[in-house]
């Protein structure tokens, strides 16, 4: 039952919307199957999969509005979600931002968010990842930790003024930490997509446990302000901190897009001039929906151009009090990158620092969009141009915004896997100047 | 409730956009959350139904748990209502033991058919992995309890409350605020019972109504000429208490630096959104502070987040060993090191003990989630690192013959594991208050409340902001302070603890949301403390121009 077809979404959104007698209705219907495989000290400790389908109905009377949710489809089950969201909405108090659902939209072709293989995905395969990951470790005096999940879903929208809107996607994720026997090195490596076949986790695995022999017997090295090169997944740990540039916290005057005097920073220069970053469904890195979750549109939009703010994002009500066109968030992001290879810009680097990643990245202060957090897994001295040692892991204090005016290099730019999980991001590596650390870590 | 699907709602008023929030529940009508659909009687039928089937099928341990989580969320804004939000999930979860492995599956079909059919799933799926199985399961030996039940000792059932009341009380708290200077206020009602049935083929059946609850806040004072915004959180704590906990009590209250008051198990919000304004205000032209080594004294809803992240996650035994390495990461508190029974973890006054039945606490139950009567017991007695937290696959690799009683899944859909009980400092044996401390100290800085934290994947070297910041210069409070975060090396900064208030000064810190586990689970824990002293910590100026 989790994945249904466009057609067969349309008759169940359309038979619950015919049964709404408010004002107005919108239903939502989603469903994901999942699957996972999760291993440690060598051994799979849990696999397993999942399955789940929902319906959710939102009714409205005048600016009150109730919702509820329902896995069953039988007629009698779709009546009943419609009369509990009404009962819920008529008992309600009034919303003064509360929006109309939005009419029929024209949507872009569909993007590549779905993959039939990906969706294909059986045990089997888990188990292989598995092997594929503990033998090779095994063989080299290393543990391998990992955890690999696949999904398939679908989601549909549809309301009483005669929108609907409808996606499915695939998603395969997969992490993996390789530790020394002896405990001195630790190595990490990952990749997500939403096509199966341009992940390979056997590469991934050995590249991990490469990484955590080249990490043994780390040298500490005082901590201060350091040329680093930042592997993709590092890079795109702290670029996404930047990215939830709401016009209305700006507005309101508390955001770190907000200016002196009052306004914001839409327009005005923030980061290095070589800095692009858009957000586009079409990218076929990676694909998102061309629908945004209350059924805008999405397009191509620039987010930051030449190091200029292009765009702030607004919602259908704020939009509505600041007189100007809604701009709902992106479902993926890109950012652009060069031609350089990590290990061009190790070359090209006299004295500096390679981080594999970042760890527990926590915000300090909003004004400035600091952060703190540590390196993890694989961080190394560079000296004219070649990897020297590895180095004991650090902890920074640095904010995104002043990171991308200390730009050196861009590199190339890989689908992001962060510390927090996958963002739906292409992020390129790159070396940044003057990069804040301020104590050091005995963590392996 | 899911973290994600927390984050969700607390950032969204309902408007026009709906978000499909599957881990969270489904939304049901107000009247519901009074339900108790099911009799233990009935559950005990369908749990046997679970438990024959398992035995039939070869295993040779299951259990089965029964549950209904239900959720409210309330979220205001200024003078707006954004969001009530009513959810309820069902549903059953079976774990067996068959071929020496575990094996787990789980139905919304809450009946005898759909629970056997279920329980045929995870025999499957233990047998399947069982080709894996490197290390058998040993579970230790526990009491066979028969039919019990467990409540949380509440006053007032939350859901029992109007919703009016409690958006009226909201509204209130935001008024108090904007009146008092700030230029942004939200604040957020979060309550939780989960009804929760357990049975297992050791003969236990155990039944439980755990309720907790969560007013919190955040206030906002800008400065558009200058462009500043500084932030002020509330000062309660998530507990495991009915709705009696917002009804204030001068009793509870603990006077601190700059007017503050602290709360004990009573809360009085409309006072602390009053209080917070003005402080929120007072931030914007406090004095930047001065980097360098300062004597720190840490209030219990500071310390509470110190404690959970430097002595709470890496004493958890399944961290210790390396399962949780790929995410949350190991630890540098070893079995080496537990084993040498001389482990200096902090100074000889740092007793810090875990249990599961402190009154109030959030991880207060009768009987964990693998049907194991809870206790409370030592991590680290006079300073040396003494035990870990161990469920019943795990008491052996520590030597022990039962369990701690710690093993926890965040709903009926997840498997059960080992998860993080309450971790609380003991308070310091002489009368010694708060204000006796300040007064004791030369240079130093007060904190209280939460703020930014981070530590590294072994649990040595931590970074801790706070919400509050008083300088302390010869025994007296100079003023507030910006720009304050310290710090510090787990094992040094435990051993610099030189003073620590007495009983009168302890009270809960709580955390509803603590994640781990790949796919994560969350769950809530308190942690317990007097306000202590640490001498010698590293202070950084946190202040940046962009």
């Amino acid at each position: 039952m989790a994945i249904l077809s466009k057609e067969e979404a349309k008759r169940i959104l359309e038979k619950v919307v015919a049964l709404s007698k408010a004002d107005g209705c919108s239903a939502s219907l989603g469903g994901q199957d999942r699957g996972n495989i999760r291993y440690a000290r060598n051994t799979v400790n849990t696999s397993g999969e999942d399955s789940n389908t929902s319906l959710s109905v939102q009714c409205y009377y005048g600016k009150k509005s109730g919702a509820a949710s329902i896995n069953e489809f039988d007629d009698a089950s779709l009546e009943k979600v419609v009369r509990r969201a009404e009962e819920v909405a008529q008992l309600a108090p009034e919303n003064p931002e509360f929006m109309e659902p939005l009419g029929p939209q024209t949507y872009g072709p569909d993007s590549k968010t779905y993959i039939e293989s990906t969706a294909n995905i059986k045990p089997e395969y888990r188990a292989q990842v598995a092997a594929d990951s503990i033998n090779p470790a095994a063989a080299k005096d290393v543990t391998a930790a990992g955890y690999l999940e696949d999904s398939k879903g679908f989601f549909a929208i549809a309301n009483s003024k005669g929108l609907f809107a409808y996606n499915k996607s695939t998603g395969v994720d997969f992490t993996v930490t390789m530790r020394t026997n002896d405990g001195t090195g630790s190595g990490w490596a990952a990749a997500t997509h939403n096509d199966v076949s341009k992940i390979n986790p056997a590469i991934i695995s050995k590249r991990a446990i490469d990484k955590a022999v080249m990490s043994r017997e780390a040298k500490a090295i005082e901590p201060g302000k350091y040329t680093v090169v930042l592997e993709a997944s590092a890079s795109a740990d702290l670029v996404r901190l930047m990215l939830g540039m709401n016009a209305r916290t700006a507005d309101e005057g508390r955001s770190f897009l907000s200016k002196k005097g009052g306004g914001t920073k839409l327009g005005e220069k923030l980061v290095d001039e070589r800095v692009n970053i858009y957000t586009d469904p079409w990218n076929e890195d990676v694909p998102a929906a061309v629908w945004a979750g209350d059924g805008q549109p999405r397009k191509k939009v620039d987010i930051i151009k030449n190091g200029v703010v292009a765009n702030l994002f607004y919602d259908r009500y704020w939009a509505s009090q600041k007189n100007v066109a809604p701009l709902p968030f992106g479902g993926n992001t890109i950012m652009e990158g060069g031609t350089a290879s990590v290990e061009d810009m190790i070359k090209d680097t006299k004295k500096g620092i390679l981080v594999t990643r970042f760890w527990y990245i926590r915000p300090v202060d909003p004004q400035t969009l600091l952060y703190t957090g540590l390196t993890r897994d694989g961080t190394f001295y560079i000296e004219n141009g070649k990897i020297k040692h590895p180095i004991k892991n650090f902890r920074f204090n640095e904010s995104p915004i002043i990171m991308l005016n200390n730009l050196e290099t861009l590199g190339r730019q890989e689908r992001a896997v962060t510390s927090e999980g996958s963002p739906n991001a292409f992020i390129p590596s790159m070396k940044i100047r003057d990069f804040t650390f301020t104590s050091l870590s005995d963590a392996v | 409730m899911k973290r994600r699907d927390f984050v969700q709602l607390a950032g969204l008023g309902l408007g026009g956009l709906m978000l499909p929030l599957s881990g969270f529940g489904n939304p049901v009508a107000e009247g519901a959350l009074l339900d108790y659909p099911l009799l233990a009687s009935q559950k005990k039928a369908l749990a046997d139904a679970a438990l024959n089937t398992a035995r039939s099928l070869g295993a040779t341990y299951a259990d089965v748990r029964i549950g209904r989580y239900l959720n409210q969320f309330i979220s205001t804004r200024e003078n707006k209502v954004q969001n009530i939000s009513n959810t309820e999930s069902f549903g059953v979860g079976i774990r067996v033991i068959a071929n020496g492995t575990w094996g787990f599956a789980s139905t919304n079909n809450v009946t005898t058919d759909g629970i056997k059919k279920a329980t045929e799933r995870a025999v499957a799926i233990a047998k399947a992995n069982s080709k894996f199985q490197k290390e058998p399961v040993k579970l230790a030996s526990v009491q066979s309890y028969g039919e019990v039940s467990w409540k949380t000792p509440i006053k007032q059932n939350a859901f029992d409350v109007k919703v009016s009341d409690k958006t009226d009380l909201l509204l209130s708290v935001n008024a108090a605020a904007l009146k008092n200077g700030a230029s942004f206020v939200s604040s957020n009602l979060f309550q939780v019972n989960e009804q929760k049935y357990f049975a297992s083929t050791e003969g236990s059946y155990i039944d439980q109504d755990v309720h907790r609850i969560w007013p919190t806040f955040t206030v906002q004072a800008i400065d558009r000429t200058s462009g500043k915004f500084k932030s002020r959180d509330a000062l309660s704590a998530p507990m495991g208490l009915g709705y009696e906990y917002l009804t204030p009590n001068d009793a509870e209250k603990i006077k601190a630096p700059g007017g503050m008051h602290l709360y004990r198990n009573n809360y009085d919000m409309v006072e602390d959104a009053t209080i917070a304004a003005q402080q929120a205000k007072e931030m914007l032209s406090a004095k930047s502070v001065e980097p360098g080594k300062y004597d720190m004294v840490l209030e219990p809803n500071h310390l509470g987040l110190t404690i959970h992240e430097s002595v709470g996650h890496p004493t958890e035994l399944d961290r210790i060993l390396g399962y949780e390495a790929n995410y949350a990461g190991t630890s540098f508190a070893t079995l080496d090191k537990l084993k040498s029974g001389n482990f200096k973890y902090g100074s000889s006054i740092v007793n810090i003990f875990a249990d599961k039945v402190q009154p109030g606490s959030l991880g207060a139950v009768g009987y964990d989630d693998e049907g194991v009567k809870c206790k409370k017991w030592d991590i680290i007695k006079n300073g040396i690192f003494v035990n870990s937290q161990a469920i019943r696959d795990q008491a052996h690799i520590l030597g022990e013959k039962e369990s701690h009683g710690c093993c926890y899944a965040q709903s009926w859909n997840d498997v059960q594991f080992q998860r993080m009980p309450n971790v609380s400092l003991a308070p310091g044996t002489e009368p010694y208050s708060s204000e006796q401390m300040i007064k004791d100290v030369e240079k130093g800085i007060y904190i209280a409340g939460r703020g930014s934290f981070s530590i590294d994947q072994q649990r040595y070297n931590f970074q801790f902001g706070g919400t509050v910041f008083y300088e302390i210069k010869n025994g007296q409070i100079a003023g507030m302070l910006n720009d304050v975060a310290y710090q510090s090396n787990t094992q040094e900064f435990w051993n610099n603890c030189v003073k620590i208030c007495d009983e009168k000064d302890y009270r809960l810190f709580g955390s509803f949301f603590d994640g781990k586990g790949q796919p994560s689970q969350v769950s809530a824990v308190s942690h317990g403390s007097s306000t202590a002293r640490f001498n010698g910590v590293n202070v950084i100026n946190t202040g940046r121009t962009i």
